[in-house]
């Protein structure tokens, strides 16, 4: 049978605020154990919460970036249940009225696009952590995080692929860094992800039962988890099984999704609105003023890229992968005013070496007015691509320019007729086997004879004319 | 309506009290009590009328994002039951 599979992704979004969503405790990561946790945190009697603004205005940064409705009226909720790292025994959240809902988010898998639904984006204030290890059978309760302003952004089920998921996270992953409201740190928790994953027999209209894979803090884990998980779900309906909603834990070291509890352990949460908070309004002016300094988001500037420079989608997709990535390129686009060419080094070269050294563009070595110097020596034929390389390299270890380069280590492309005809009639002095074998007509090209041209100590022909010229002295 | 008493289990162990067999019928009738309360409410013809969330008709107040609490963690952990190396112990929650 075939089947398809239908994701829907939930992301913890920590927000950067400087201070917690309900006090006046510091968010910052790191400190010692407890040293953040205010009264508010561990929930001492007679402690009121009082909300963040600057909270309340990233989510609404986000609302207008996913093209969504903002709730001017929107409500905290109380979330119910007993666990050691929230001492309040209730989550403060949002249940009927979130800040944020009906938005929209397109994302890019290979040549295609396609436009996920956003559900809606509620603000919540985040746990403490539990240590299980080390303390003779006890649990070491950490609340430094408790209290860390959350933005959970729940989507339909509108992805039908592993690799949908996962670009649908990235892209979210960048949007929200890219609006400076998260600080996208994945290891250190700042961006989470819940997978709720089914599959149905290809056709049928009613979705199947729904497994959630909880806190996945990669894209790698975010891919193997669903693809695991899809397997298992195929493999078991195949053998006759029946899939039982649950909630699964994805363990890295094996690969596998394993059950953490099932429906009939469910939580039932006992959602109320909170009585110790109002509701929260917003006014018109003050989502204009939001509005008013939005920058240029990742989806405008890849149209932007395109329609502009001629670059392909997937290509402005990689290159409007950060605000600083893209700011980079343009300057270089600019500057030369080579716009494929500079994507090209910029998505090739520069990428390659960056993420060999596990840097990014913030400390790349070669300044976007220095790669430009060197993508407009190569689009006015001084380089060709195999010089271009050499100058490259020595520009990633130097501060020069590429044209002080190219004069330092002569590596100007010869492209003078009577120099190049020159050696191409020393090689062919010196090759009289290969130019035997070329005129018995074993190749098609006299390649072997272009390629000692080239790699003449004095081999900086320009390659096309090699070719043409020793065609003419050959035939 | 009216609660059973496996309905007044499961309330009393969702909030974690422990209530005894003997208990039940009484906490029962007392929780029926209050159901027939919101019964007479919701008999109330409220067409037309915007939920409140609130008793009281205004909005929340704001405050800027400036960390103003310092650490008082000693205080907070010398009236702790157990504490080791800045965590609060408590009994094991995972097996």
């Amino acid at each position: 049978m075939k089947w398809e599979v239908v994701i829907g992704l939930e992301v913890h979004v920590q927000l950067n605020t400087a201070s917690k969503i309900f006090s006046g405790a510091s968010t910052a990561f790191g400190a010692a154990p407890n040293t953040q946790a205010s009264a508010v945190e561990l929930a001492f009697p007679g402690v009121l919460p009082v909300l963040n603004r600057a909270a309340v205005d990233k989510a609404i940064r986000l609302g207008l970036a996913l093209d969504a409705t903002i709730n001017q009226k929107n409500v905290f909720a109380r979330k119910n249940y007993f666990y050691p790292d929230l001492p309040k025994g209730y989550q403060i959240s949002q249940m009927e009225l979130p800040i944020v809902e009906h938005g929209k988010l397109a994302i890019q898998v290979g040549d295609e696009e396609k436009v996920i639904r956003v559900t809606r984006a509620h603000l919540e204030e985040d746990a403490g952590k539990s240590l299980h290890e080390d303390f003779q059978g006890m649990t070491g309760i950490d609340l430094n995080r408790a209290g860390t302003p959350l933005l959970e952004v729940v989507s339909e089920p509108d992805m039908r692929s592993p690799d949908e998921a996962v670009a649908y996270a990235r892209t979210l992953h960048t949007l929200v860094t890219w609006l400076g409201i998260c600080d996208g740190n994945m290891q250190e928790g700042s961006f989470r992800v819940d997978a709720n994953v089914s599959v149905r027999p290809l056709g049928q209209e009613a979705f199947g039962t729904r497994r959630e894979i909880k806190n996945l803090n990669s894209f790698r884990f975010l891919q193997q988890a669903i693809e695991y998980e899809i397997q298992w779900q195929i493999d078991t309906l195949e053998d006759g099984g029946r899939v039982e909603q649950a909630t699964v834990l994805f363990d890295p070291d094996t690969g596998e999704t394993r059950m953490m509890r099932s429906k009939e352990d469910a939580h039932d949460y006992r959602y109320f609105p909170d009585p110790d908070l109002l509701p929260v309004r917003i006014d018109s002016a003050q989502i204009d003023a939001i509005r008013a300094e939005m920058p240029e988001l990742p989806g405008q500037m890849k149209a932007r890229f395109v329609a502009e420079f001629g670059v392909s989608g997937y290509d402005a997709g990689l290159l409007t992968g950060s605000r600083a990535l893209a700011a980079y390129f343009e300057t270089v686009a600019r500057a030369s005013g080579q716009g494929k060419l500079a994507a090209n080094w910029v998505n090739g070269e520069i990428a390659a070496r960056l993420n060999r050294d596990g840097k990014d563009i913030g400390d790349c070595p070669i300044s976007a007015e220095r790669l430009s110097g060197l993508v407009v020596r190569i689009a006015d034929g001084t380089l060709s691509s195999k010089l271009a390389k050499q100058v490259f390299e020595a520009l990633w270890d130097s501060e020069l320019s590429a044209d002080a380069i190219i004069e330092r280590d002569g590596l100007k492309q010869v492209s003078d007729v009577g120099a190049i005809e020159k050696m191409v009639l020393d090689a062919i002095a010196a090759n009289p086997k290969a130019v035997e074998e070329f005129r018995a007509g074993k190749e098609k090209a006299p390649n072997a004879l272009a390629g000692q041209v080239l790699k003449a100590p004095t081999g900086k022909a320009n390659p096309a004319q090699v070719q043409e010229i020793l065609k003419q002295k050959l035939a | 309506m009216s609660l059973t008493h496996q309905d007044v289990a499961r309330i009393a162990k969702l909030a974690r009290i422990a209530v005894t067999d003997a208990e039940i019928e009484a906490v029962g009738a007392q929780l029926n009590n209050i159901f027939g309360l919101i019964a007479q409410m919701q008999a109330v013809d409220t067409d037309g009328i915007e939920p409140m969330a609130h008793p009281q008709d205004v909005s929340l107040r704001l405050r800027d994002d400036v960390v103003t609490e310092s650490d008082r963690r000693e205080a907070f952990q010398a009236i702790a039951p157990q504490v080791e190396n800045g965590l609060f112990l408590v009994p094991k929650v995972i097996e």
